[in-house]
């Protein structure tokens, strides 16, 4: 009874982790999938949306900025909007540049955020990040509260998996795939290709602020480890792949599944002899690599490919 | 219509365009001929716009439009085909004509999401002007197919296809005849005098085919070294030395 009461809370917090992860997904669907953007700056867009979120709702403390205590929709809301702003300047000096120096320009400054923000102590306590952020629901009796929150987490995914869909299926989505797919040609049909690609840029960092909002609300905790490359870039990067890039189902379907691979993986190394758990976490990470090298073999264009829609005045 | 004065442009140490002077009356089909680096192409990117040039004016309807991007030139009527086609390849080939029409709602976020009723009777007219440029170029029959996949005859009309989605006025087409077989060549020929015939849409052909220059183009305007060697009708220019020497008789193609 014990026992699957923990197996309960497990699955209840391995699909609210993999909701979050599915937030980040659809973020860089945009800007992948289906504008071409090569961005490798997921986590510092992430870790701000985090740390905006987690010092306006937290209350008063010596240790960094804070005590807003405001509630968590002001803190989602204003996640997104600084994000969003942020996001925007970095596109003004970025998105000119063509999709390989993209991602070193990004990457650079996704670094250059998170140690801003692991530095700059009296805002955000450095390394020992910031505590007692609230949680939505934290009130209420387990497991309601997890289930609550793994709720709101999933109707979030859902309002954006609806709102990415339909752009992605409207003019303005076939504008986007047709800048992915020939640049020169966009522009000779008088796209101004700068405009599309600095809306998919600022709406994709924008979800990921808010995934980092949702983050630092469900752990209660935000610090530099938790918008670690490997856990919030690179494994993003790996559950669109896997999923199907510019297929948002495929974008979900990426994010649960590869979570599911990466949480499990924990408990089975967790139960290695102490000498080999040392080395567990690269085993995990290859066990990531294993399991891309596997999906690609077999589906080369990930497990869902892309399908461009039917145009939307076709005949019924 | 359109005057070029004094144009210039460098790419490094070369001067790929230097002190380039001509002008396209409207309604006419202008050729521009010319040895191969003779800047023709260079030329048209910049009055398309993908190009800055270093100096000099590009008058359009008393106009100077040097050096605006390709979109504001488009919104002015100047549209432009390549040389090497430009398909979206993952999309189909209505979809890769209804990408051009300009001021689509359904290209605003706001309207995809909150007036749908709009978007979706915008996106009826669209697709029924892209339904008749398909006919116009008779590809119907390719209406579904992923542009990738066609042949580089059909990829050269899907180029021409995509000025006749907006209310062009000036229409550039980079080598309309170039690796297209002589039946379809003809075919674009006539589509060509049509277009300017019904939809009064004033051309610049770039071309090395000098029987297709010869039956559509006047004037022919020929470009050697960046710079105009001649310009008059195509029978005067065939007896120039000049012409002969640096391009028609000097086998360079």
């Amino acid at each position: 009874m014990e026992q699957s009461y923990g197996i309960f809370l497990y699955i209840i917090s391995l699909a609210t982790m993999g909701g979050m992860y599915a937030m980040l997904t659809l973020g860089l669907n945009i800007q992948w999938g289906f504008t071409g953007l090569f961005n490798v700056g997921i986590a510092g867009f992430f870790a701000i949306g985090a740390y905006v979120s987690a010092i306006l709702t937290s209350p008063e403390t010596t240790r960094h900025l804070g005590g807003f205590e405001l509630p968590y929709i002001v803190g989602f809301s204003a996640s997104m909007i600084v994000t969003a702003l942020i996001a925007w300047g970095v596109g003004k000096v970025c998105l000119r540049l063509r999709s390989d120096y993209l991602a070193i320009a990004t990457i650079g400054i996704g670094e250059i955020f998170r140690l801003i923000l692991k530095n700059e102590t009296w805002a955000t306590n450095g390394p020992r990040g910031v505590s007692m952020v609230p949680k939505p629901f934290e009130s209420l009796a387990e497991p309601y509260n997890q289930l609550m929150f793994l709720a709101l987490v999933l109707v979030t995914v859902a309002v954006i998996y609806l709102l990415i869909e339909a752009a992605c299926k409207s003019p303005w989505g076939r504008v986007m795939t047709a800048i992915r797919e020939n640049e020169p040609a966009a522009r000779a049909a008088g796209k101004n290709v700068e405009r599309f690609r600095m809306e998919a840029f600022v709406i994709g960092c924008m979800i990921m602020g808010l995934a980092g909002a949702f983050t630092a609300q469900y752990l209660k905790f935000i610090d530099p480890n938790a918008t670690e490359l490997t856990t919030t870039t690179f494994l993003v990067w790996v559950m669109l792949i896997v999923g199907g890039s510019a297929n948002n189902k495929g974008a979900i379907l990426g994010a649960f599944l590869m979570w599911t691979v990466w949480s499990a993986s924990e408990i089975l190394t967790s139960r290695l002899p102490d000498d080999m758990a040392i080395r567990t976490a690269y085993v995990r990470i290859f066990l990531i690599g294993l399991a891309l090298q596997i999906v690609l073999q077999k589906f080369p264009s990930g497990i869902l490919p892309e399908k461009r829609p039917k145009p939307s005045g076709s005949h019924e | 219509m359109l005057e070029v004065k004094d144009l210039n442009i460098n790419f490094g140490g070369v001067q790929a365009v230097r002190d380039c002077n001509f002008t396209i009356e409207k309604g006419t089909i202008t050729g521009l001929i010319g040895p191969n680096g003779a800047g023709k192409t260079t030329t048209f990117n910049m009055i398309a716009g993908a190009l800055r040039p270093s100096s000099g004016r590009i008058i359009y309807q008393g106009e100077d439009i040097a050096g605006l991007p390709t979109h504001e030139m488009f919104h002015r009527g100047i549209v432009r085909t390549f040389q090497i086609p430009h398909e979206f390849g993952l999309m189909t080939v209505l979809e890769n004509l209804m990408v051009v029409p300009p001021e689509q709602p359904g290209e605003n976020l706001l309207h995809t999401w909150f007036s749908i009723g709009k978007v979706r009777r915008r996106e009826k007219e669209v697709m029924q002007r892209a339904e008749e440029a398909l006919e116009f170029l008779s590809i119907s029959h390719l209406r579904d197919e992923q542009a990738k996949n066609l042949s580089g005859g059909q990829k050269k009309l899907l180029e021409l296809g995509r000025t006749m989605m907006t209310d062009a006025r000036l229409v550039l087409l980079d080598e309309p005849g170039a690796g297209v077989n002589p039946t379809l060549l003809l075919k674009i020929r006539e589509m060509i005098a049509r277009l300017r015939e019904q939809r009064g849409y004033t051309f610049c052909v770039i071309e090395h085919d000098m029987d297709l220059i010869a039956s559509l183009c006047s004037p022919v305007i020929v470009l050697a070294e960046g710079t105009v060697l001649t310009q008059g009708e195509m029978v005067d220019i065939r007896r120039n030395a000049e012409v002969l020497d640096a391009y028609l008789g000097g086998g360079e193609d």
